[in-house]
């Protein structure tokens, strides 16, 4: 899922002060489980804004609402009726939300309230860390089903570095050598003779570098 | 011979060959890259110009490697992965090329976290196994990595780097290996203090008969105090430095202590001379540029060969 961070209150105050009818628009998916935009934080958010607000001695009137998702435009329709009450919206949402919002109501200024860090799993409660950059071409077949793109630092495909140091990465002792992983799932498998192929020059058109991705469907598509 | 570079050439003899390195300075100063080049003159085959070590900036390795050249002497080009695409290495590799710098080093890097830019954003576009082939690519085939002709294809003498040293260490000798089938021609080797482990790994490289494939060079590096031998010890990620060492130079009034540095570097050198396979040594005197020249004459590695 991605995972997403609140943003600190005071920068969310900074971009919704002067404004006097705020919707606060969360989303029921990834957001939800991390505990960054879903129902329960929409509420802490609009009650941290009021109060906020009646210090100022502001009148403010803060709604709330939390979408099933914000990236399908079914479920952003649902407030297409009543959004014309609002004169900002702030969306909990990840960025894909917060733009698929903005891009639907493209007369109403749209704020995001949380950052938006990464893909990732929830390692247990409260942790959570990154597991795939969407490169767009998986090698996770040829790496023990452990992606060297994501988790090591210098995205190595011929790793280790000469910094892997008691199965820990040379940046932080709090991250796993990513090859160290690798290795020892290849050895679980009885795989280790393949870790001496070569991996090939990667063609990163797919990712990123190539520029603003898209997938099409036409088997799909209506 | 593949190239025209003088380290090829030497290893070619059969004798041991010395290399060392410059780092850079941090600012416009050319005249600090010819102070340290100066010092090395006659006592090494060829000098390694760091490229932008620890993650710090620095005067470009190409630029500081032309003006090594331009004093008669050998220049090795360092060059990481962590700020150049495949387009910029290449661009580079042509124009250190055109300058009559004829060998290089590939490495991954270390990390931006590291150094005094830590928001920077890094590539890491290709590694370092991927930077030997495409090196070689240029040289063998004559073609770019995205396969269009070169004329005049850079005759590179290609080396890497390799950490006997760093976890797993059962993997060190694989991933030499996969060095080796990318192409690269020699190895420098992480500073090495512990000799017993070092000798266990050459005893590894010349099962497999690696050593027949690749020139390794060991790493040296003089310490200059009890404190630096600590800081290596404890602070510098996939660096084995041994209590021992560190207690002799501890052992030492801190006066002296550089000399025994010294006297520790010649003494590994002169028992490394004796592992079957090395075929040389690589003098990495930290900011002490200096000390090579008596290290090279004490370990006996004097006279340089005529190549």
């Amino acid at each position: 899922m991605i995972i997403a961070e609140k943003k600190p209150i005071e920068e969310v105050i900074e971009m919704v002060k002067d404004f006097r009818k705020i919707l606060i628009v969360g989303c029921n998916e990834c957001v939800t489980v991390c505990e960054a935009g879903g129902k329960r934080e929409v509420a802490v958010l609009a009650s941290s804004l009021r109060m906020y607000f009646m210090n100022q001695g502001k009148d403010t009137q803060i709604d709330e609402v939390t979408l099933e998702r914000q990236c399908d435009r079914e479920y952003l329709e649902e407030i297409r009726n009543r959004i014309e009450q609002y004169d900002v919206v702030i969306s909990l949402a990840c960025g894909v939300g917060v733009q698929f919002l903005a891009e639907t109501y493209s007369r109403f200024p749209v704020y995001p309230g949380v950052n938006t860090c990464f893909m990732g799993v929830t390692e247990e409660r409260g942790v959570w860390s990154e597991r795939c950059q969407g490169c767009g071409q998986c090698i996770l077949g040829s790496t023990g089903g452990i992606c060297p793109i994501s988790r090591c630092a210098k995205r190595l495909l011929n790793g280790p570095c000469g910094g892997s140091t008691k199965g820990k990465c040379e940046i932080s002792k709090d991250l796993d050598c990513a090859w160290q992983l690798i290795i020892d799932r290849l050895k679980e498998l009885d795989r280790l003779d393949e870790y001496e192929q070569i991996a090939p020059i990667k063609d990163w058109s797919t990712e990123r570098a190539g520029g603003p991705r898209r997938v099409v469907r036409e088997d799909v598509r209506q | 011979m593949k190239t025209d570079s003088r380290l090829e050439k030497v290893l070619k003899t059969g004798g041991l060959a010395v290399t060392s390195e410059c780092g850079p300075p941090r600012g416009a100063v050319p005249e600090k890259i010819r102070e340290k080049a100066a010092m090395l003159k006659g006592y090494v085959d060829a000098i390694n110009v760091t490229d932008n070590q620890t993650a710090v900036v620095r005067m470009s390795s190409l630029a500081a490697c032309i003006f090594i050249r331009q004093m008669g002497l050998s220049a090795i080009l360092q060059m990481v992965a962590r700020d150049r695409n495949r387009i910029a290495m290449q661009s580079d590799i042509l124009g250190a090329y055109s300058h009559g710098v004829d060998t290089m080093l590939c490495l991954s890097g270390d990390h931006p976290k590291f150094g005094d830019h830590p928001m920077a954003a890094n590539v890491y576009d290709i590694d370092s196994v991927q930077m030997v082939q495409m090196v070689k690519q240029m040289r063998d085939e004559g073609t770019f990595q995205g396969g269009g002709d070169i004329e005049n294809p850079p005759k590179m003498y290609i080396g890497a780097a390799a950490n006997p040293f760093a976890d797993p260490f059962e993997l060190r000798v694989p991933r030499l290996a996969k060095k080796v089938t990318a192409g690269v021609d020699f190895i420098q080797t992480q500073c090495v203090y512990n000799l017993d482990k070092f000798e266990r790994w050459m005893a590894q490289i010349r099962e497999r008969g690696l050593h027949e494939k690749v020139h390794i060079l060991a790493g040296i590096t003089p310490m200059k105090s009890a404190g630096m031998a600590r800081y290596m010890k404890n602070r510098v990620p996939g660096m084995d430095v041994p209590d021992e060492l560190v207690n002799r130079m501890a052992g030492v009034p801190k006066e002296k202590q550089g000399a025994e540095g010294l006297t520790i570097a010649v003494e590994s050198i002169e028992r490394l001379k004796e592992v079957k396979g090395l075929s040389g040594f690589h003098i990495m005197a930290i900011e002490w540029e200096e000390k090579v020249p008596e290290i090279v004459e004490r370990a006996g590695l004097l006279p340089r060969p005529e190549v």
